[in-house]
């Protein structure tokens, strides 16, 4: 009965605070959402730019000289499309055939065989290999593995390289990216298989092959085809140690030198001030940027969606 | 009477014999062989990397014995023996500044809004499926975006003509647009890590949302950030092809390119033509001159490794570091 009831507040106490800060809070939010939007603006100016000006090739050009030319001399007015195709398949075919057993071979032994301590050791050698630059890479093509490599395992000796040196040189770039993503891979295969397995009395090695290849392969197949995507959008190795310079004639043989889609990019973009008004020169330049964005597009989306399931499953 | 005998004569033998039962009599030749073979794969990478580096020191460090600090003071030259890269310092200092003023700010901002503001839907699933396939573009594309919108959209402020628009603003956005997305990418992978609680905790004292990412979440991830963000800076740095089609200036280097040096850090040279490291190397690379080809392109893939494997190793302790920390 004594208590002494509290008095009444008279106004309800603001515990809104500082509307100052509410300010900075809804432009905070404003601001970051902004940055995130950019990132759609990105992907629209890209396409805008590649349409807008590759439109001119599209509606001018006489595609016989697209798809039955035997070479691709732009300046001369010949886009034939299938000569840097055969490039650009050629060369990411040589990449893959050097970086998917050397990539794999090292993501495996570093998942599955390496000790902890060995594994701060070598792990760092892939992740500088991955930091070169690909025109160091470029340079090394042109004047070591040209003649050493090429030269010496094939008997030919072309001065300014050729699809072979450039080829496995973008391999030994895509080394790094196909040994993370499949390490990636089979680090998230859940240690109770491997012990499943040597609980049954299998060795290592069938383990490794038998059990923990099978469960990765979906993230081993995304390795290898973002590996593909980079090995052909890959611009700076075949345009120094690719053995053509501005035009190149249709060839299958890898010890030619020829252009990939991006080397051909590359030796247009060199001499767009000379060409401007040269015909269709500069809107082919678009055009082959529309196919190779097309190609690495719809790698990358593949790639994507399948890593994206491995990560479901595990 | 038989038992103990067996146990007490030789207890190691017996024991020998049981492995050897257990484990087969053939040695495991292929398993060795295997992993054997897995080491190879993995030294190969060393290896390669081993030959890439002793040649470029082979090749390039004469140009520096011979002539010292000229061939990093010197201009662009048709001759290669007075040829100098001073004007691809500048070049490649003021793309890295751009990428440091454009793509940090919006790609930590794009990482803060995709993990701390974005609600779970499928507007915010397509932001991050676009951003992995901008992350996948090749970077000669990147050049078309910024030879066709950037070298444009700059050349109407500065009134400049021809190739005078293709500035180094425009190569320097132009990288910074294309890495981008690895610094978005980074930067959302060290947020995602900063545990629940410590958000929980700051909101409990009544902390904005913006308070909170300002006072826990950069903090804590703020060492991942920065691995991020210096690997794009050596990416960024690195780059040639965006460049070339961009405009850096190639070949005509009789008159020293035209590119004045000056004061390196002038922002002036934003709105001049410009040359980087990369598009020298590559410019050295295509002369038919040995001196060139070999000699100076060997020694400005020196100067330019110095700063890049710099930066990456950094970039890479600095995460190892961090990793090993949390972990314990």
């Amino acid at each position: 009965m004594a208590t002494t009831a509290l008095p009444p507040p008279e106004s309800p106490v603001d515990l809104s605070g500082d509307p100052r800060r509410h300010r900075r809070e809804r432009a905070m939010g404003v601001l970051f959402t902004a940055a995130a939007a950019l990132s759609l603006v990105i992907s629209v100016l890209i396409l805008v730019s590649l349409f807008s000006n590759g439109l001119e090739f599209f509606t001018d050009v006489e595609w016989s000289r697209v798809f039955d030319a035997g070479s691709w001399s732009p300046r001369q007015g010949e886009f034939g499309i299938t000569t840097i195709l055969a490039g650009s398949l050629i060369v990411t075919g040589i990449a893959m055939v050097v970086a998917a057993p050397l990539g794999l071979g090292a993501a495996i032994y570093l998942s599955e065989y390496a000790q902890p301590r060995v594994r701060t050791v070598l792990k760092p050698i892939l992740e500088v290999l991955a930091g070169i630059p690909s025109v160091v890479l470029g340079v090394f093509a042109l004047n070591w593995i040209a003649p050493e490599v090429v030269g010496r395992f094939f008997g030919e000796e072309n001065s300014s390289g050729s699809m072979m040196a450039a080829g496995i040189a973008v391999g030994i770039l895509t080394i790094p990216l196909v040994a993370s993503v499949s390490e990636d891979a089979m680090r998230s295969v859940p240690n109770s298989l491997r012990e499943a397995s040597a609980g049954v009395g299998a060795r290592r090695m069938s383990t490794t092959l038998r059990i923990v290849l099978p469960a990765a392969v979906s993230g081993i197949v995304a390795a290898l085809i973002l590996a593909a995507s980079r090995a052909i959008g890959e611009t700076m190795v075949v345009f120094i140690a690719g053995g053509a310079a501005d035009a190149a004639t249709y060839t299958t043989n890898p010890l030619d030198g020829s252009l990939t889609m991006t080397a051909a990019m590359a030796s247009l973009a060199v001499g767009t001030e000379n060409v401007r008004g040269a015909g269709l020169a500069v809107p082919s330049l678009y055009f082959v940027g529309i196919v190779l964005f097309f190609f690495t597009f719809a790698l990358n989306l593949i790639a994507n969606r399948i890593v994206r399931r491995v990560r479901l499953v595990y | 009477m038989a038992l103990t005998t067996v146990g007490s004569s030789s207890e190691a033998a017996v024991q020998a014999r049981v492995a050897a039962a257990l484990r087969g009599t053939r040695a495991d030749v292929r398993g060795r062989v295997f992993e054997v073979a897995l080491l190879v794969a993995l030294l190969v990478s060393l290896v390669i990397l081993a030959v890439l580096i002793s040649r470029v020191l082979i090749d390039g460090l004469p140009v520096y014995t011979d002539r010292g600090w000229d061939f990093l003071d010197g201009s662009l030259s048709g001759s290669a023996a007075r040829a100098g890269i001073s004007q691809g310092i500048v070049g490649s200092f003021w793309i890295a500044v751009c990428v440091v003023v454009i793509a940090f700010p919006l790609g930590i901002g794009a990482a803060i809004y995709l993990e701390e503001y974005a609600p779970r839907n499928r507007l915010t699933s397509f932001i991050e499926l676009n951003i992995r396939n901008l992350a996948g573009v090749p970077s000669v594309v990147y050049g078309l975006l910024g030879l066709a919108i950037f070298v444009e959209a700059f050349s109407g402020f500065s009134g400049a003509t021809g190739v005078d628009r293709r500035t180094l603003a425009a190569a320097g956005v132009t990288l910074a647009v294309l890495v981008l997305p690895i610094v978005i990418i980074t930067s959302a992978e060290a947020i995602r890590a900063v545990p629940q609680a410590l958000r929980e905790g700051a909101y409990g004292v009544g902390a904005t949302r913006w308070e909170v990412i300002r006072s826990e979440v950069l903090p804590y991830a703020a060492p991942g950030i920065l691995t991020g963000a210096l690997l794009s800076i050596a990416r960024a740095v690195g780059e040639a092809a965006p460049l070339i089609v961009v405009g850096a200036v190639t070949g005509f280097f009789s008159q020293g390119g035209g590119l004045n040096v000056g004061n390196v850090v002038d922002p002036g040279h934003l709105s001049e033509r410009f040359v980087a490291l990369p598009s020298i190397v590559t410019t050295f690379a295509k002369q038919p001159e040995e001196a060139f080809r070999v000699a100076n392109a060997s020694a400005t893939i020196m100067a330019m490794l110095v700063f890049v494997l710099l930066v990456n190793s950094i970039a890479i302790i600095l995460r190892n570091r961090f990793e090993r920390k949390r972990s314990q």
